[in-house]
């Protein structure tokens, strides 16, 4: 972590995020790209981390933990986004839960050609579900997490944002 | 096998406070509790979550007991859950599962293996300290005031008797007297907790 982080997102970066946005469980289930996140996550005494087994059931808990007046936040990757499609559904949109689903966007390039087909269908996807979702690459992006969290807020709905820096960011 | 609507009337005596997730015992319990602001009867928005949710809400209220009503068929649905239970381990968390063997809501076609999964064991062998398993309603009445005066969080698995449906789901009667997301908004309003 020497070097600077102008260029990638960084996982205090992310951490700050969540902090300034008062989130209190992060549901998840981790990827190769969370680890240095996870590690601060869990020094952090304002985070409850709930570990998932299937991204499908980060969508009921965070129902959950809302309904208990808690704040939620989601972190998985695309791949497990498009598994959990009906729960996203069921348990997010119908039931009006305001929650951040910060999603690790394997296979996405801003140059050239993706590398995993999964990052061709994550935007569709989200599109399908009228999800809104914001792109962010770097620190610089940062703010657009706030946003993310203020428009769910307003709107009571999920909403994503991408973590398009599959091979630096958070790690 | 007991009956849903008797097994909550036994458990209704020892219910106290607690925030209480009917799960499929809904269209029963709605007419019992005398507490509906606190009770989150879900319905199904996406079978499979139930478990979950009910974690969910245990996480955000720790100074609150919550009690759910999960089903077999939804608990196979996402085994790991009981180990994500476990590892959170809640001590206001209740986890009672009704085993009635089957997809009742659907013409009551059997759940995988139905007749020999030890759902109690494996939430036992997934990190659960206590857990139970009761076939009669006998049995049931006469622990359930042992299984409420101790921590959780404890798993306890029910066998029911299948209440089957084969009306397409548009012709059904609804139990329901208010939509999912009025139960959750009462509940917030409840615990003063309104987001």
């Amino acid at each position: 972590m020497a070097q600077s982080q102008e260029g990638f997102l960084s996982p205090q970066t992310v951490l700050a995020e969540l902090k300034k946005n008062a989130v209190t469980h992060v549901l998840w289930l981790p990827d190769s790209e969370t680890n240095w996140l996870y590690t601060l996550m869990k020094a952090e005494s304002s985070l409850t981390l709930v570990p998932v087994s299937r991204e499908g059931l980060a969508f009921s808990g965070a129902a959950g933990v809302h309904a208990g007046g808690g704040k939620p936040v989601i972190l998985i990757q695309n791949t497990g986004m498009l598994e959990s499609g009906d729960s996203l559904r069921g348990w997010g949109l119908s039931l009006n839960v305001p929650v951040v689903m910060i999603v690790g966007y394997r296979g996405y390039t801003r140059h050239g050609v993706n590398t995993d087909t999964v990052a061709d269908y994550t935007e569709p996807f989200l599109m399908a579900f009228g999800i809104k979702y914001f792109l962010v690459e770097r620190d610089s992006d940062a703010d657009r997490i706030s946003i993310a969290f203020e428009e769910s807020r307003k709107t009571r709905r999920p909403v994503a944002v991408l973590v398009g820096d599959e091979y630096h960011g958070f790690n | 096998m007991m009956q849903t609507a008797e097994m909550l009337k036994v458990f209704a005596r020892h219910r106290g406070n607690a925030i209480v997730i009917p799960g499929r015992g809904g269209k029963h319990w709605i007419g019992m509790s005398d507490k509906p602001n606190r009770d989150l009867p879900m319905g199904d928005p996406a079978m499979g979550g139930h478990a979950m949710f009910g974690l969910g809400v245990a996480l955000a209220r720790p100074q609150d007991r919550v009690i759910l009503f999960d089903s077999e068929g939804d608990l196979q649905m996402s085994m790991g859950v009981l180990a994500t239970i476990a590892d959170q381990a809640p001590k206001n968390f209740y986890h009672f599962l009704l085993d009635n063997e089957c997809y009742a809501t659907t013409g009551g076609q059997p759940v995988p293996n139905a007749k020999n999964v030890q759902y109690d064991e494996i939430a036992r062998a997934s990190g659960y300290q206590r857990t139970y398993a009761f076939t009669s309603l006998e049995e049931f009445t006469g622990a359930i005031g042992d299984i409420m005066s101790q921590a959780g969080p404890v798993f306890v698995a029910m066998k029911v008797m299948p209440e089957i449906s084969n009306e397409a789901i548009g012709r059904r009667p609804r139990w329901q007297t208010r939509s999912r997301t009025q139960v959750i908004d009462d509940l917030q309003k409840e615990l003063g907790v309104a987001t």
